[in-house]
């Protein structure tokens, strides 16, 4: 059996083929390490993301999550819901508070819901697998593991937005969250002074106004370099391909020079598991981490 | 979902305020602003040109009546979803969701700024994810560059695009984060009449409960 075992929501960026496909393939190699058993959510949606405001409306977004909560309850019942996207974490837990708060929504979401023949009777917990590895596992437990430590190599933690705030980890601050920071070290890694580690990579205004979410990002690159990072490292998979894939565009616009790969936690901590460099999908990232792949290889 | 400006503009007469706590999502929360102005410090837009009005100064038009103005206002359209201004707010009001919700209901009116990117965006995001229960990210750029802020299919401004995207394409198609076969269908739930249904039924609902409150 297992050491633990979650419903998994993995959300539509890791699907086959997609943004943060990669994301998902190193969090696999991670589990297997962490003897972490993840079960799919059956037949899972969309969240609706923080854009969905514009035409979603508040039922129907609250329906779209509560289709994925009715599911996992239905198909594994007494396991927490965990969430590799922030989005994901953010969307469906804020829609766990609003069920859970109001009667009205409550009731208007199990009519909905009946129309897919679900129903929601108790809702599980719904949980980031930082969240998870922090708070279920800890530093000396995601410690143990290490056979190639990080050593000598600098890394700007980008928390970014979603996964801190509103939620966030338990006990972390929203203006300066240490726990990515820790969780760097304690692969044996080195975590840079970083002044932008919270500060917004635009969102979905990459996508409608990108000169606004360049500016943002500009920052945030910037920022990595001043401490002297060689990578940067995120939780969250727009952080991710915002940050990596527009530093061409930024260096056009603002004459820089960025070329500074951006990793997620679960990449380093397949790296320093002994996973080979395919495993910790390090060949999904646009921008090469040369270093983790050298590492890898040895 | 639409609903009639003049109607709604009406039936409020002199109460905008009102008029938000009934119809618009988190509206509720509007009036226990204190002016202090934290939102407005806080938020990564409020630092680009072009932004109408931080939070503090929105909250304050809609109790001083000013319904044209907010409701044409870009100001909710800046907000990324940061959630700076929820966290710092000394009030604890939910401001990142109380922009979203007037944005909302300025967008079902049909009186929110028509060539204002991120509402068109927030569109085609909503339509491609509920079209099948699953985002499919090949399509969502494709609407998003070949189509002109009116949502007609503009082939030359899509080509300029899609050229200047070009090389942030090719890496991802090479990276394996790009699957260019999505055109012809993506991911893909698969209880689709469930899905498509409790969409329809939540919408309804919602529509019927935003019209109760103004009846």
């Amino acid at each position: 059996m297992a050491n633990k075992e979650y419903a998994f929501y993995p959300g539509c960026s890791s699907q086959k083929g997609a943004s943060s496909s990669n994301y998902l393939t190193s969090v696999q190699t991670m589990c297997k390490t962490l003897d972490i058993s993840l079960t799919e959510i059956p037949d899972w949606n969309c969240c609706g993301a923080s854009i969905g405001y514009a035409e979603g409306g508040e039922l129907p977004r609250l329906a779209l999550s509560g289709r994925n909560l009715a599911l996992a309850e239905k198909h594994l019942p007494g396991l927490d819901v965990v969430a590799t996207c922030a989005a994901c974490w953010l969307g469906t837990r804020e829609a766990k508070e609003r069920l859970e708060h109001s009667d009205v929504l409550m009731r208007d979401t199990q009519i909905a819901l009946k129309e897919a023949g679900l129903n929601i009777t108790v809702i599980p917990e719904v949980r980031h697998m930082a969240e998870v590895l922090i708070e279920d596992f800890g530093y000396d437990a995601l410690t143990k593991p290490v056979v190639k430590g990080l050593d000598g190599l600098k890394f700007a933690g980008y928390v970014g937005c979603q996964t801190n705030r509103p939620f966030g980890i338990d006990g972390e601050s929203y203006e300066n969250p240490k726990y990515l920071d820790k969780l760097v070290e304690s692969l044996g890694g080195e975590a840079v002074k970083y002044d932008q580690k919270v500060t917004c990579c635009g969102g979905a205004l990459a996508f409608s106004e990108p000169e606004k979410a360049h500016a943002q990002i500009k920052d945030i690159v910037e920022s990595a370099y001043d401490g002297g990072a060689d990578m940067i490292v995120t939780p969250c998979p727009l952080c991710q391909a915002n940050v990596e894939l527009y530093q061409g565009a930024i260096n056009k616009k603002y004459g820089t020079k960025f070329n500074i790969p951006v990793l997620y936690y679960s990449q380093l901590m397949a790296v320093a598991y002994g996973s080979s460099a395919k495993e910790a999908a390090l060949n999904g990232n646009v921008i090469r981490a040369k270093q983790l792949e050298a590492l890898a290889g040895k | 979902m639409s609903v009639n400006n003049t109607e709604m503009a009406v039936r409020y007469k002199n109460n905008f305020l009102k008029e938000l706590e009934d119809q618009a999502e988190m509206g509720e929360w509007i009036k226990m602003c204190m002016q202090c102005g934290v939102c407005a410090g806080s938020c990564p837009t409020n630092f680009h040109p072009g932004w109408d009005h931080p939070p503090q100064e929105i909250f304050m038009m809609v109790r001083a009546g000013r319904r044209e103005e907010v409701l044409t206002s870009n100001s909710m359209w800046m907000c990324t979803s940061c959630y700076n201004c929820y966290v710092r707010c000394p009030r604890k009001l939910p401001i990142t969701h109380i922009m979203h919700g007037i944005a909302n209901y300025a967008h079902r009116l049909g009186v929110a700024p028509k060539l204002q990117p991120t509402r068109n965006f927030g569109k085609i995001f909503w339509n491609n994810a509920a079209k099948t229960g699953r985002v499919n990210e090949v399509m969502l750029t494709v609407d998003l560059y070949f189509r002109n802020a009116e949502g007609k299919f503009d082939l030359m401004g899509g080509i300029k695009k899609a050229l200047e995207m070009q090389s942030v394409a090719i890496g991802l198609v090479k990276a394996g984060r790009l699957n260019p076969l999505e055109l012809f269908g993506g991911h893909k739930c698969k209880d689709q009449k469930g899905l498509q249904s409790m969409l329809k039924k939540a919408r309804e609902l919602e529509e019927t409960r935003k019209a109760l409150k103004a009846a």
